[in-house]
């Protein structure tokens, strides 16, 4: 399931890997007030962490490939992107379009890379294959509503944030990210080592009819690399200045050994 | 020049803590100035500029909505004061804010006066706001070329 390329890039056989950037962070954050974006932003930024912001659930899906969008997963696994690294979303919870509950949901099931059936809908595979699930989703809102935080939480939501967010808060969710991640209900779990690359040990989807990119082919499942993904004319100008500095690549196992150097 | 300095920069300080207590500012407000520092010395500035452009544009927004007599959209009108109360609420714009958490009810009773005359008022505000901070960040910059620094105001 892994191709030989992947497993030169994580340093297996004695290849030197190219530089990553083990211990950046980084964080994608969706709201659709431009004031909260770019506070959000300069929030994440102190905290050390490498940000792509995006304005709705919708952007939010296309930056991480699971919008059922056949044409641009083509083109990637032409390329043979690199995978897209990401180590926690966080998310408004109003929203115009697609809530930022509705958003979380869509990840929890979500499944990288997108698997289309031949009726070229998105196949919503609850395998453990290589997906966005398992990345913490932090939800804000200007909105104290219990039955909102609890709906929230009961999806697999990581955090809720009260806005306005304050440092302090994003300081805590960096913490988190940086050893075990405590779950809402006091179960510690390890950080998420699949949010981007492939796990080996697991046997491939079974193969739908129609040409997908899955993961069962000899190429692997195509990484997406950020600049590719912004390739098409859909992100802002903002997005494109975060993606291009951030680093994709990340091996399974230096991933596991990351420290947090000078985190208070 | 000294002596010019330290009376900028008291000057700053009082005018800042008035801000504060006439409930122009929150602390959210602190908040982001905490945020800034020498590698972003324009934080504060930027945010407040593109609060300013939301509230340009949401203030029409609203007027457009209630200009529709006879068939005002309340929801739309409401949804506008909604993204206005979440960016006063990020900036700390305490008054703003306010009158946001006003209006609301207003657009949920449906009260036509009421949110004509709200939105009147919230013009005001955020302009008055704009206007004093204007003269703030002229302060600043007042010290800083008069060769001093920028207090940080403990507004507690």
């Amino acid at each position: 399931m892994v191709a030989s390329s992947e497993m030169m890039s994580v340093g297996i056989g004695g290849m030197e890997p190219p530089p990553l950037d083990l211990d950046e962070v980084h964080v994608l954050a969706v709201d659709d007030s431009l004031v909260d974006r770019i506070v959000i932003e300069r929030l994440l930024r102190i905290t050390s962490c490498k940000v792509t912001a995006v304005d709705s659930g919708w952007r939010a899906l296309e930056f991480l490939g699971l919008d059922n969008d056949k044409a641009s997963a083509e083109f990637d696994k032409k390329n043979n992107i690199k995978k897209l690294k990401v180590d926690m979303i966080i998310t408004d919870y109003c929203m115009p379009g697609m809530t930022g509950y509705e958003l979380l949901k869509k990840i929890k099931v979500s499944t990288f890379p997108p698997i289309f059936d031949s009726g070229n809908n998105l196949f919503e595979s609850l395998s453990e294959s290589s997906s966005f699930r398992q990345v913490p989703v932090v939800i804000m809102s200007s909105e104290n509503v219990l039955t909102r935080i609890d709906r929230c939480l009961e999806e697999g939501a990581e955090d809720f944030l009260l806005k306005p967010v304050k440092l302090a808060d994003v300081k805590r969710l960096r913490n988190c990210l940086t050893g075990d991640v405590k779950l809402s209900n006091g179960n510690k779990r390890k950080l998420p080592e699949d949010s981007v690359t492939v796990d080996t040990s697991l046997p491939p989807p079974p193969p739908p009819s129609s040409l997908t990119l899955s993961t069962n082919s000899s190429d692997s499942s195509p990484p997406l690399s950020p600049v590719e993904v912004f390739s098409s004319p859909l992100s802002s100008p903002e997005e494109d200045d975060d993606v291009l500095t951030s680093s994709p690549e990340e091996s399974p196992i230096r991933r596991q050994k990351m420290g947090s150097p000078g985190l208070d | 020049m000294d002596a010019h300095v330290a009376q900028l920069q008291m000057q700053y300080r009082n005018y800042i803590l008035s801000l504060y207590q006439q409930g122009f500012l929150d602390d959210q407000f602190t908040e982001l100035k905490s945020l800034q520092d020498d590698g972003s010395p324009d934080f504060v500035a930027e945010v407040l500029s593109l609060f300013f452009d939301d509230c340009v544009k949401l203030v029409g927004n609203m007027a457009r909505a209630l200009d529709q007599i006879g068939t005002v959209d309340f929801c739309q009108v409401g949804a506008n004061v909604h993204q206005l109360k979440g960016s006063s609420s990020s900036v700390g714009a305490k008054r703003v804010k306010g009158l946001c958490i006003n209006f609301k009810e207003l657009c949920e009773a449906k009260n036509y006066e009421g949110c004509v005359r709200c939105l009147q008022q919230v013009d005001i505000e955020y302009k008055t706001l704009k206007a004093k901070l204007q003269d703030m960040f002229n302060l600043e910059k007042q010290i800083v070329q008069a060769g001093g620094i920028v207090p940080q105001v403990d507004i507690n």
